[in-house]
């Protein structure tokens, strides 16, 4: 699937809910399905800046296409790095450098957006495209 | 007559109708506003005067001959007066208009690095706002002088006999606040003070928290200094006041040049302005100045033993309901504390409580209350704060409680 597919389906599924607590909810319910980053890749250079709670995100290359692995101490800050992995990891780094974010928007987690939001949901975003630029370089 | 009587017949929902902002409705929720420690909300009378200022009188102050200017300059001094009189100082150029009481601390810390030598002391609380820790150390930095803690236990109370083995001839200077920010312990500030006198230490007290539930008489309390930002007694954002007595501020040197505060300027020597003056460099913030004297005006109208029985009444009644909450763990349990209770429950992030509350229109703060050592001290990454005001009600806290259970159903 690519990164556009994988987002039309969150935004699919964002959608059968009726109102803020069920879409929270089902957010607590992905942060539990994390792909869980290992215990020694928790370390300071791989914690997101900008977040009231704290986010470690890990990336490697399998073959051409990036894995993101990632923890935070809180389930809602899980949940939505959770989302972003499920929609970047997989993807081929010049994918992930040229995805849009509008899906956001779509899922009713704009309130999430603003880059002054303690969660840093744009740090996530920008951190997880830090490392596609990295590997992409890595790749050429 | 009891707290309980007093309580019921505080006119609350009168008060309310002051505050336009307690109407609104935050995500389809009528707003619970519970975050009153980082700032207060705003009542028509204080609104009222701001808007008088920019309709009627707008002008710069102190320095035009034409009658707006003189207007404006008798009402920022009239406010200057009633600030002196709630707080009971001496003399009215004992009061100086700053930004805030992070302002008021650096003016102090600069004034004093002229006067501190190396090996001088200077002790400061364990439950400081990073405000009162970071202008002291960069103080340190520059003068060599030695910064020691006043160590605090596990209720959130300083242990006196602590503090009584720190000071000493060499102690200069004592800084601590007069409510902690973080967990709401009143410290005994009178006895500190008394004390640290004994030394021949000066103390400059933070009164940022205290001053919205506490009325201090500085003269009284014998305080050297004493800060406080009028955004959180129901004023403007951008205005507070320093208290210093007469002797400290000749004393200290100006800290900031600029117009306003000198007395005559020349290339080769510039003299300055006489108190308050010369520490109020540049055009003040007139109208925020006189909006902070609307606002004492109208908490000492509702009065402030009034005040403090209330909040006390809801303190009592919150911290009971979220006692009854499994799990739960409150940061903060002084005898004397004012209206914040600082929580965690067991397994659950405070990030994720304070998300979930505010979906259901509830505002409190989440995160170190820029009081790191206090969470550090804990153990914690951070507390779910909630702080109340004479504006809040029972129902609120009810509802409160309701959001608090339903964020950990839904987390757990």
């Amino acid at each position: 699937m690519t990164i556009q597919e994988k987002q039309q389906e969150v935004v699919e599924e964002f959608s059968m809910f009726d109102d803020w607590m069920q879409r929270y909810e089902y957010m607590i319910e992905l942060g539990k399905s994390l792909p869980l980053i290992q215990e020694k890749y928790k370390i300071d250079e791989n914690l997101i800046k900008g977040c009231q709670s704290k986010v470690w995100v890990h990336a490697e290359l399998e073959g051409d296409k990036l894995a993101f692995t990632a923890d935070s101490d809180a389930i809602i800050t899980k949940g939505i790095v959770a989302i972003l992995i499920r929609v970047f990891s997989d993807q081929h780094p010049s994918e992930i450098i040229e995805a849009d974010t509008k899906f956001i928007d779509e899922i009713g987690l704009k309130e999430h957006l603003s880059p002054t939001r303690a969660n840093g949901l744009v740090s996530m975003v920008k951190q997880l495209k830090m490392y596609a630029v990295a590997y992409q370089t890595q790749l050429n | 007559m009891s707290q309980q009587t007093q309580a019921k017949t505080f006119e609350v929902e009168k008060i309310r109708k002051d505050f336009p902002i307690l109407n609104r409705k935050v995500n389809g929720y009528p707003l619970v506003y519970f975050d009153n420690a980082a700032t207060s909300q705003t009542p028509k009378q204080v609104m009222d005067a701001i808007v008088d200022y920019y309709s009627n009188y707008n002008a710069n102050i102190h320095r035009g001959v034409h009658s707006l200017s003189q207007e404006a300059t008798d009402k920022y001094e009239e406010a200057r007066i009633k600030i002196q009189k709630h707080f009971n100082a001496e003399k009215a150029h004992e009061i100086i208009f700053t930004s805030g009481t992070t302002h008021g601390i650096n003016l102090v810390a600069n004034g004093f690095s002229s006067l501190l030598e190396e090996g001088d002391e200077i002790l400061v609380s364990a439950m400081e706002h990073h405000s009162n820790i970071v202008p002291w150390q960069m103080l340190c930095e520059k003068t060599g002088a030695k910064l020691k803690v006043i160590p605090m236990d596990l209720k959130g109370e300083l242990i006196y006999s602590e503090f009584e083995k720190l000071v000493s001839s060499k102690t200069k200077l004592v800084f601590l606040n007069h409510v902690s920010n973080a967990l709401g312990t009143v410290n005994p500030i009178e006895r500190i003070i008394k004390k640290a006198h004994e030394n021949a230490a000066a103390v400059l007290i933070d009164g940022a928290q205290a001053a919205p539930h506490i009325k201090a008489d500085v003269q009284a309390l014998d305080v050297d200094f004493y800060v406080v930002s009028a955004h959180k007694m129901c004023g403007p954002t951008g205005v507070g006041v320093l208290y210093g007595k007469e002797e400290w501020l000749e004393k200290l040197p100006p800290y900031q040049g600029g117009g306003e505060m000198i007395a005559t300027v020349s290339f080769e020597k510039t003299t300055y302005a006489g108190l308050p003056h010369k520490f109020e460099a540049g055009t003040p913030n007139i109208c925020g100045g006189i909006a902070f004297g609307a606002a004492i005006d109208y908490m000492n109208k509702i009065g402030f033993n009034e005040i403090a029985a209330y909040e006390h009444e809801l303190l009592v009644y919150a911290t009971q309901k979220l006692k009854e909450i499994e799990g739960m763990k409150i940061y903060g349990e002084a005898l004397d504390k004012t209206a914040v209770i600082s929580f965690n429950i067991e397994g659950l992030h405070p990030y994720d409580i304070g998300t979930l509350l505010d979906k259901m229109g509830i505002a409190v703060r989440t995160g170190h209350h820029c009081a790191q050592p206090i969470m550090d001290f804990f153990k914690i990454p951070g507390t779910v704060r909630a702080s109340f005001s004479f504006y809040n009600t029972f129902s609120e806290i009810d509802r409160f409680i309701e959001a608090v259970k339903k964020a950990k159903m839904m987390l757990q």
